[in-house]
C-alpha cells in the first residue's frame, strides 16, 4: 500500500490528542459488537463493530447518510424516541449490553451525555440551563448547585465569559457560547462518554477552534465520541478515526494512519476529496 | 409571416375591469373594520351620549354608581339601582368556575396530545375534542340545568351537608368551562408541538424521564402561548351566554357563592332584551352600558393574549 | 498521553438500579395517566351528554315533534317553527356571509399590499373574532332594526313590483317586524364573518406559490390566476370553514334573543310549512324574509326555561336538542367528506 502522505497534508492536532495511540492497548469505554439498525424495514447500520477506548477522542467520518449520527445515537438510545427503530447485537458501555431492554435509559444517558448540531439552549438562565441536569436527578441545594455550574462553565471555558450574567437568559448568548453552554450543562449531569453530533458545523471559525481546544482538554477525564463532517477538524482531534460509508464501518484505525496510510481504497477516495 | 403588433390598450382595459373586482373585494374587507366601528357607535350612543333627543344610560345614572354601586335593581320607577358590581361578581364566578374546570384539562389533553398520544389515538380525540366544541350552548346550558345541578351536585353536595340551588353559578361555570376546554386544548396543543424537537432530545439527551421533559423543559418553553390560550378562554368565558342565561338564574345578587344563583352580564343583557320595558326605558338603555362594559373587559383580554402569543410566535420563528 | 488503567464501573444501568431515577419513572408513568385519563374524559363528558339528552327526550321524541307547532300543552309542542326558522336563517345569513367573507380573505391574502390601513383590517379581524356574539345582538337590535324599518317607509303605500310577469306581490303586505329574519341573518352574518374569512384566509395560504407563480408565467393577469387556478386550490379548505361557521350559526342563540325574536311561534315564515309549498306557492318566498321566526335554539331556550315541576317541558327541550345536534351532525358529517374527499384528490 503506497503511502499518500502527499494527497492531505494533516494538520497539526490540538494540544492533549495523541493520534498514534495504539487504541487496541487500552481499556474499552465503549466495545461495539456485530450491530445492526433498522428504521422500520429500512436497515441503517450493517454489522458494526467499533471499540472506543476509554478517555480518548474518536471521530466518525463519512459522507451524509452513512449512519454515523445514526450509530452515534445508539450509544445512549437517543433512537429509542424514534418510531419504528429496532436494533440487534452487542453494544458494552463499561462492560454492560445498554441494547439490553431492562437497562435504565434514563440512567444511561446521565453517563453518555450528548452535544447536538444545533446549539440547544433551553429558554431559561445561563443558570438554569446548566443545573437542569442534576435538578432532575434530584439535586436541590442551591450552593452545591452553584459550585457545580461554575465549574462545569470553567470546564467548558465559558465561565469567564458569562459569571457576571448567569441570571439572563441562554438564547442571548451567541452561537459558540451557546454550544459550550451545552458542554458545559451535559458535563454536569457527570458523564463518563460524551458523544457530539456535529458540535461546530453550525459555528464560525474562531468559536470551533475553540470548541475543538475544549475537546483537547475534555478527553484527559471524558471519553469523546464525535461525529463530524469536517475532515480537518477529525485529524485535528481525534486519537482514533472511523470512516463509515453506506451504513457499513469501512475502516477504523489511529488517526495518523486513517489519514496518511489508510488501508481500504474507499477510505483513501474519501479523504482525498475522490467523492463524499 | 407578420408579427401581429400587440394591442396594449386592450390589455389596459382588462386590468380596469380588474381594478373594479380588487376594489370591491376591498371593500368587502373594510366591512370588518366597520363593523366594529359600528358597535361602539352604537355601544357609546347608547351608553354615554346620545345625539338628538334621546338621552343616553349615563346622562340619566352616574357612571360614579354604575361602577361602585353593589345592587343591581333595573326598574322604570325610582327604586331602580344600577350598580355593576353583582353582575361582574355573577361573570367572574362563573369564568372563574369555567377555568378551574377547563385549565387542568385543556392543559392535560394538550400535553397528552402532543406529548404521548400514538397517531391512533389523535385520530379520534381531535374529533371529539372539535364535536365538543362544535355543541351549542343552549345544549350546556340545558345539559347544566337538568343533569349536572340535580343527578351529580345536588346529590354531592346533600353528602357534604350543603344545598345547592337550582339555578347556581357552579353548574353553569362546569359546563362553560366544558365548552371552552377544547379551545385551550387545541392552541396549547399548537404552541407546544411549536417547541423544537431539539429541545426534548438535548432534555432527553440530559437523563430526563418523560414527565422532566414535558413539565420542566416543554411546557416552559411553550408557557406564554399556553398562557394566551387561558386567557382568549377566560374572555370566552365571559362572553358566553345562553348556557348560563340558562344555569345560573337570573337573580343578580353580589356574591361569591356558587352554590346560589347568580346573573351575569351576558345573562342580564338576555333578560333585558326579552323584557317588555319600553325601548328608551333606563332598565332597556342600561343594556348598553353593561355590554359596553363587557366588550370593554373581553376586548383588553383579547387584546393581551394576541400580544403575547406574537411575542411567543417572535421567539420560534 | 498515558492512559489510566480501566476501573470497573461504578455504576449499573439496569432499571431499578437507582432507586431515584425508580420514583421519579413513577412519577412521570403517573403524569402521563392524569393527562391520559384528563383527555379521555373528555370523551366520557361527550357520552354522557349525549346520552343524558337521549334518555330525557325519550318522553317527547316522535314524528308529530317534527310536524308540531309551539304548545303549551308539552305533548302537542313540535319543532316545526323552529326547524323551517333555522333553515332559512342559515340560508339568508350564507348569503350574506360566503360571498363577502371570501371576497375579505382573497383580497387580504392575494390582492391586499402591506399598508397600514391592510394592517388595521388584520388586527381588527382577530379581535372581532373573539367579541361575544351577544355584542353582535345589540349591533343588530340597535342598528338594523332601524334600518329595516327606513325600509319600509319607502315601499309603504301603494306600490308594487312585478316579477316577470308571473306574480305581482304588493309590499304593502310585506310588514318588517321586529325580529325579522332579514334583521337576524345580517346579524348572524356579522358574527360569522371573522370566522368565515379567517378560515378561508388559511385555506388560501395553504395553496403552495408554486401554482401563482406558475399561471402568472403564462401570461394570466392576478385576477385570471386567483380565479381559475388559487381559488379552485383552496375551495375544499374554505367549504369546510364555512360550513362549521354555518353550523355555529344554526347553534347560536344570543344575538337573536337581542334582535327580539319569536320565543313562542306559531307560524313558520311566509307561512311555508312543507318543502311541497317551495314548488306549489313560490310566490311565498318573497315575504319569508320580512316575516318573523323562530330558531331552534332559542325554542330550546325558552324549553328550557319553562317552570316545570313534572319534567314535561325538559323532555320537549331534550327533543328540541337531539332534532338540533342531527341536523348539526349531517353538516359536519357534509364538512368532514368534503374535507377527506379534497385531501384525497388534492395533495401536494
Amino acid at each position: 500500500m503506497p503511502a499518500i502522505t502527499s494527497a492531505m497534508s494533516v494538520p497539526p492536532s490540538v494540544p492533549g490528542v495523541d493520534r498514534n495511540l495504539d487504541t487496541s492497548r487500552h481499556a474499552s469505554a465503549i466495545d461495539v459488537r456485530n450491530m445492526n439498525f433498522y428504521y422500520g424495514e429500512h436497515q441503517v447500520l450493517f454489522d458494526i463493530s467499533l471499540m472506543v477506548p476509554e478517555r480518548s477522542v474518536t471521530a466518525l467520518i463519512g459522507p451524509s447518510g452513512c449512519g454515523k449520527s445514526t450509530f452515534l445515537r445508539t450509544l445512549n438510545r437517543m433512537n429509542d424516541l424514534v418510531e419504528g427503530s429496532r436494533s440487534t447485537g452487542v453494544c458494552l458501555v463499561e462492560g454492560q449490553n445498554i441494547m439490553d431492554p431492562a437497562v435504565d435509559v434514563v440512567l444511561l444517558r446521565k453517563h453518555v451525555g450528548m452535544v447536538f448540531q444545533k446549539s440547544t439552549p433551553f429558554p431559561k438562565s445561563i443558570f438554569e440551563n446548566v443545573a437542569y441536569g442534576p435538578r432532575v436527578s434530584g439535586e436541590k441545594n442551591r450552593a452545591v448547585l452553584a459550585d457545580l455550574v461554575e465549574s462545569c462553565l470553567r470546564k467548558a471555558a465559558l465561565w469567564d465569559e458569562v459569571k457576571d450574567r448567569l441570571n439572563t437568559s441562554a438564547m442571548a448568548l451567541s452561537g459558540g457560547q451557546q454550544q459550550r453552554l451545552c458542554i458545559a450543562r451535559t458535563l454536569a449531569t457527570n458523564p463518563r462518554i460524551i458523544l457530539m453530533d456535529e458540535p461546530a458545523s453550525a459555528l464560525d471559525p474562531a468559536s470551533t477552534d475553540r470548541i475543538e481546544n475544549l475537546i483537547g482538554e475534555l478527553c484527559a477525564n471524558y471519553t469523546i465520541v464525535i461525529v463530524t463532517h469536517n475532515m480537518q477538524q477529525a485529524s485535528r482531534v481525534s486519537h482514533q478515526t472511523a470512516f463509515f460509508f453506506k451504513g457499513r464501518l469501512v475502516e477504523v484505525g489511529p488517526t495518523m494512519k486513517i489519514f496518511t496510510s489508510p488501508s481500504e481504497k474507499q477510505t483513501e477516495d474519501y479523504i482525498t476529496g475522490r467523492f463524499g | 409571416m407578420s408579427e401581429t403588433p400587440v394591442s396594449w390598450a386592450t390589455r389596459r382595459q382588462h386590468r380596469r375591469h380588474e381594478t373594479l373586482i380588487q376594489w370591491a373585494l376591498f371593500f368587502c374587507a373594510a366591512l370588518s373594520v366597520l363593523t366594529t366601528a359600528a358597535i361602539i357607535l352604537v355601544l357609546l350612543s347608547n351608553a354615554v351620549y346620545a345625539p338628538g333627543d334621546k338621552t343616553a344610560f349615563f346622562e340619566k345614572v352616574s357612571l360614579w354608581e354604575f361602577l361602585t354601586g353593589t345592587h343591581w335593581k333595573p326598574s322604570d320607577g325610582p327604586g331602580g339601582k344600577y350598580g355593576i358590581w353583582p353582575l361582574l361578581s355573577g361573570t367572574f364566578l362563573v369564568a372563574i368556575v369555567a377555568a378551574a374546570v377547563s385549565i387542568p384539562a385543556g392543559l392535560g389533553a394538550a400535553i397528552y396530545m402532543s406529548e404521548y398520544a400514538n397517531p391512533k389515538e389523535r385520530e379520534w380525540i381531535k374529533p371529539v375534542l372539535e364535536v365538543l366544541a362544535g355543541i351549542p350552548s343552549v345544549v350546556f346550558g340545558f345539559f347544566a340545568l337538568k343533569f349536572i345541578t340535580p343527578v351529580v351536585l345536588k346529590p354531592l353536595f346533600q353528602f357534604l351537608g350543603a344545598d345547592i340551588a337550582v339555578f347556581n353559578s357552579l353548574s353553569a361555570g362546569i359546563v362553560v368551562g366544558i365548552m371552552v376546554t377544547p379551545l385551550i386544548a387545541s392552541l396549547s396543543e399548537d404552541v407546544i408541538r411549536s417547541v423544537p424537537r431539539s429541545l426534548r432530545e438535548a432534555a432527553y439527551a440530559l437523563g430526563s424521564t418523560r414527565f422532566d421533559v414535558s413539565a420542566k423543559v416543554v411546557v416552559p418553553a411553550a408557557l406564554s402561548g399556553i398562557l394566551a390560550s387561558f386567557l382568549l378562554a377566560f374572555s370566552r368565558a365571559i362572553g358566553e351566554t345562553m348556557a348560563v342565561a340558562i344555569a345560573a338564574g337570573g337573580n343578580p345578587v353580589f356574591t361569591l357563592n356558587p352554590l346560589r344563583g347568580a346573573q351575569t352580564m351576558t345573562g342580564f343583557m338576555v333578560h333585558a332584551s326579552t323584557g317588555d320595558s319600553a325601548a328608551d326605558s333606563i332598565p332597556r338603555m342600561s343594556m348598553y352600558a353593561v355590554g359596553i362594559t363587557l366588550f370593554v373587559i373581553t376586548l383588553i383580554i383579547n387584546l393581551i393574549s394576541g400580544w403575547i402569543l406574537r411575542r411567543y410566535r417572535e421567539v420560534y420563528q | 498521553m498515558n492512559l489510566p488503567e480501566s476501573k470497573a464501573s461504578a455504576v449499573s444501568f439496569t432499571s431499578g438500579a437507582d432507586s431515584y431515577i425508580r420514583r421519579r419513572l413513577l412519577i412521570s408513568r403517573a403524569f402521563s395517566w392524569i393527562c391520559r385519563l384528563v383527555t379521555y374524559a373528555s370523551l366520557a363528558v361527550l357520552l354522557v351528554l349525549i346520552g343524558s339528552i337521549l334518555w330525557s327526550s325519550l318522553g317527547r321524541l316522535s314524528p308529530n315533534f317534527l310536524w308540531n307547532h309551539y304548545s303549551m300543552n308539552p305533548m302537542k309542542a313540535g319543532i316545526l317553527a323552529g326547524l323551517w326558522g333555522s333553515f332559512w336563517l342559515v340560508l339568508i345569513t350564507a348569503l350574506f356571509s360566503i360571498p363577502i367573507g371570501v371576497g375579505s380573505a382573497v383580497y387580504l391574502e392575494e390582492l391586499a399590499k402591506d399598508n397600514f390601513f391592510v394592517r388595521i383590517i388584520k388586527v381588527n379581524l382577530s379581535n372581532l373574532a373573539g367579541v361575544p356574539s351577544i355584542v353582535y345582538g345589540i349591533l343588530g337590535l340597535t342598528a338594523f332594526r332601524p334600518m329595516m324599518m327606513f325600509m319600509q317607509t319607502l315601499f309603504d303605500g301603494q306600490h308594487a313590483i312585478n316579477i316577470g310577469g308571473m306574480f305581482r306581490v304588493r309590499l304593502v303586505h310585506l310588514s318588517i317586524f321586529d325580529g325579522s329574519l332579514l334583521i337576524g341573518a345580517l346579524t348572524m352574518s356579522l358574527v360569522i364573518m371573522p370566522t368565515v374569512i379567517i378560515a378561508s384566509q388559511e385555506a388560501l395560504r395553504a395553496v403552495p406559490q408554486s401554482i401563482r407563480v406558475a399561471s402568472l408565467a403564462l401570461g394570466a393577469t392576478r385576477w385570471q390566476t386567483i380565479w381559475r387556478q388559487v381559488i379552485p386550490a383552496a375551495l375544499p379548505g374554505i367549504a369546510t370553514g364555512v360550513i362549521l361557521s354555518i353550523s355555529r350559526a344554526m347553534g347560536e342563540a344570543a344575538p337573536l334573543m337581542m334582535i327580539g325574536v319569536l320565543t313562542v311561534a306559531s307560524m313558520c315564515p311566509g307561512g311555508i310549512e312543507s318543502p311541497v309549498q317551495l314548488v306549489t306557492e313560490p310566490s311565498r318566498l318573497l315575504s319569508v324574509p320580512f316575516d318573523q321566526f323562530t330558531a331552534m335554539p332559542v325554542e330550546i331556550y325558552d324549553w328550557s326555561k319553562q317552570p316545570d315541576p313534572q319534567d314535561r317541558f325538559t323532555s320537549v327541550a331534550a327533543a328540541g336538542i337531539v332534532v338540533l345536534l342531527l341536523v348539526l351532525l349531517t353538516i359536519n358529517a357534509v364538512a368532514m367528506i368534503v374535507r377527506t374527499r379534497a385531501s384525497r384528490k388534492l395533495q401536494w
